[in-house]
């Protein structure tokens, strides 16, 4: 099984819709990707700096009071927060990095949602001398203010996006134009296992990392494979970089969290693969969010990373094929969960990685002590939690508490 | 060769002057009266642009409009029908201009039908690269409708043989690495770049993406047999109205006559 195919299918979907003018980039990409798959020296210099630079690998946590908590399955966490710049997005960000450096680019791009991915680019193009912008949405600036500081900190030029929804999607449809614009110099440093061949293929494959360490972490703790594999699924790619190593084990369940937001029901949601349908956006065809005229739907979720109309081309086969579970989390599970973790391991997770741990407490309690559950904690909460104090204490306002600054002290 | 409609007006090197309106900005009933004005004023092709929410190729000029003409509620089975009406009207040939998304989500099959009972003649999309445009080509061919391919400067030379096997009326020739609108500065290094097109095929080359003025196209003229224009004519509408987007048309029309 060659998954994607050579014209970047995973089944139906994946592909290249893009304008004529990027094709012979997207191509020269794919070229010099496939090489330095291949490519001892590189593979050997990649490795480098995730170990001394990232500080891989990240540790596979047991967390004996989650497990307690919920009384079931035995619960692991792989720590991607613990991951240099505090989550998952800078094993990719190196690996694309050191390819737009070998491919004499001088320039790189990014688009940011909750800003991890930001400023992952902006730390690897500050650590390799590469002229970086970051376009995000004008209001993921304003919700992440703190992660603009600190790409600019580092040398990045941060473009806000005022055009549609302001936010992922129109950050990464203005990157995308800067690329049509810019290709002869510019790398587009795609963030997640989106976007036109080869992307989804080479992102998935500079995170998989992530599963393979688990994989070598589980078995030296415990001498087998997981039964369970739990991750957020924005774009997907720090489910895929879990999953990836553990497709052909058909024993290994894998469950992905989607973003319900306010709920479903209410249309204010980004859970693409529980409610959208296929079609084409951002150069691939996959689940999306889109109304009956082929628009696409404005979304929502409280986790600026996970606020996206469309999802990775893998994802979206593997829900058809039925290998995957895709589950969808409200603002009110994550902000649960995001004070669970905080309150019984002292570990504050990105409201991102809160939807996996949510949906891990839906699951774990059901299951057996003899099973293990493996969450990716895929990002550090520290940047969420300013806007995690303004929501509690809103709450805390509007259910007649004096006390704004209190809730936080609660427990679970 | 393509069709009918769509070759006549690069006959006997004639330079066909091709208007892309944004269909429904800022309604479908103003689109319905400039499409006959601009056609009187000397347009050989009108395109049919079909608003989406993502326009990756666009700049902000016709960004903007598909704003508008979204908030007025149009789509791409109105666009359908609008062209249905116009072709009632005027012989003026028609090409749809849409983003991929759109026409997958109305059906390929059902789109190729209904596109030509309204009597368009030819499609083009911007997001859709010659690889991936298979289902849509024998979709509109079945129907006799042209696919309108694009090709630009980064495109090299094997790329465009593949490209170019199709046969259609034009090629649509994007004149820069870039979004649309209108430029200043015409880019450079045009007159290689098309030569190098005309190595490769004899068909009839629209150069598009950047022309603003009728001064513009006075010193482009003989480097192609069709000009594309679209945001210049976008924003004329909207500062000043069906009059001044007809007099612009006009204008350049006659520059490309005075030739």
């Amino acid at each position: 099984m060659s998954i994607p195919d050579a014209t970047g299918r995973f089944g139906s979907y994946g592909g290249r819709f893009v304008p004529e003018t990027l094709m012979p980039a997207l191509e020269e990409l794919e070229r010099a990707y496939l090489e330095v798959r291949e490519d001892k020296e590189f593979q050997a210099e990649l490795n480098y700096y995730l170990r001394h630079y990232a500080g891989r690998p990240t540790p596979l946590y047991f967390a004996r009071n989650l497990t307690a908590h919920w009384g079931g399955a035995q619960i692991y966490l792989k720590r991607e927060d613990l991951n240099h710049t505090g989550s998952h997005k800078l094993n990719n960000a190196l690996g694309q990095a050191l390819l737009a450096r070998r491919m004499g680019k001088k320039r790189i791009i990014a688009e940011t949602g909750a800003g991890q991915h930001g400023v992952a680019t902006a730390t690897v193009a500050a650590l390799l001398g590469l002229e970086c912008e970051i376009y995000m949405g004008a209001e993921d600036c304003r919700r992440q203010a703190l992660n603009v500081f600190r790409m600019e900190l580092m040398g990045a030029r941060v473009k806000p996006v005022d055009g549609g929804t302001a936010t992922l999607k129109d950050a990464i449809n203005e990157a995308l134009r800067d690329w049509v614009t810019n290709v002869k110099t510019t790398h587009y440093l795609v963030g997640s296992v989106v976007g036109p061949h080869p992307y989804p293929l080479m992102v998935r494959d500079f995170q998989a990392v992530i599963g393979r360490e688990v994989r070598d972490q589980l078995f030296a703790a415990c001498g087998r494979l997981p039964d369970h594999l739990v991750a957020c699924v924005g774009g997907g790619s720090n489910a895929m970089g879990l999953f990836y190593p553990f497709l052909e084990e058909e024993k290994v369940k894998l469950w992905g969290a989607e973003a319900a937001g306010k709920g479903l029901e209410t249309g204010s949601h980004a859970a693409t693969l529980t409610a959208g349908t296929p079609g084409v956006l951002h150069g691939f065809y996959s689940y999306l969010l889109q109304d009956e005229a082929g628009q696409i739907l404005p979304v929502y979720s409280i986790s600026a990373g996970l606020d996206y109309p469309g999802v990775g081309p893998e994802h979206s086969y593997l829900k058809d094929a039925g290998r995957a579970t895709y589950e969808a989390i409200s603002d009110a599970e994550a902000l649960e969960a995001f004070r669970l973790l905080s309150h019984t391991e002292g570990i504050i997770p990105a409201l991102e990685s809160a939807h996996a741990v949510a949906l891990a407490a839906k699951l774990a309690p059901r299951l057996s002590p003899e099973e293990i559950m493996v969450i990716n904690l895929s990002g550090r909460g520290d940047k969420d939690v300013q806007q995690v104090a303004d929501i509690l204490g809103r709450e805390a306002r509007e259910n007649g508490q004096r006390k704004a600054d209190r809730p936080l002290c609660k427990g679970p | 060769m393509g069709n009918a409609r769509l070759t006549a007006p690069f006959a006997k090197g004639r330079k066909a002057l091709i208007v892309y309106v944004c269909a429904g900005d800022p309604t479908l009933a103003e689109t319905a009266r400039l499409v006959p004005a601009l056609a009187d004023a000397g347009a050989d092709i009108i395109e049919l642009g079909v608003p989406f929410s993502d326009p990756v190729a666009d700049g902000p000029v016709i960004q903007a409009a598909g704003q508008r003409a979204m908030a007025s509620g149009t789509t791409l089975a109105r666009v359908v029908e609008l062209a249905a009406a116009l072709r009632a009207k005027i012989a003026t040939p028609l090409v749809l201009m849409s983003y991929y998304n759109p026409l997958l989500r109305y059906g390929l099959a059902e789109f190729g039908r209904r596109l030509a009972a309204a009597g368009v003649d030819g499609v083009i999309v911007p997001d859709l690269p010659w690889e991936e445009a298979g289902p849509l080509r024998e979709a509109l061919e079945e129907r006799g409708l042209d696919f309108i391919p694009l090709v630009a400067p980064t495109t090299p030379e094997d790329r465009l043989r593949r490209i170019l096997s199709g046969a259609p009326a034009f090629i649509y020739c994007v004149s820069l690495t870039g979004v649309t609108g209108a430029r200043e500065e015409l880019p450079p290094g045009l007159s290689s770049y098309m030569e190098r097109l005309r190595r490769v095929t004899s068909l009839p080359l629209a150069l598009g993406f950047g022309i603003g003025s009728a001064d513009h196209l006075r010193r482009l003229a003989p480097l192609g047999d069709g000009f594309i224009v679209g945001s210049a004519v976008v924003q004329a509408l909207a500062e000043g109205g069906i009059s001044r987007a007809a007099g612009l048309v006009k204008d350049m029309r006659a520059a490309l006559d005075a030739l």
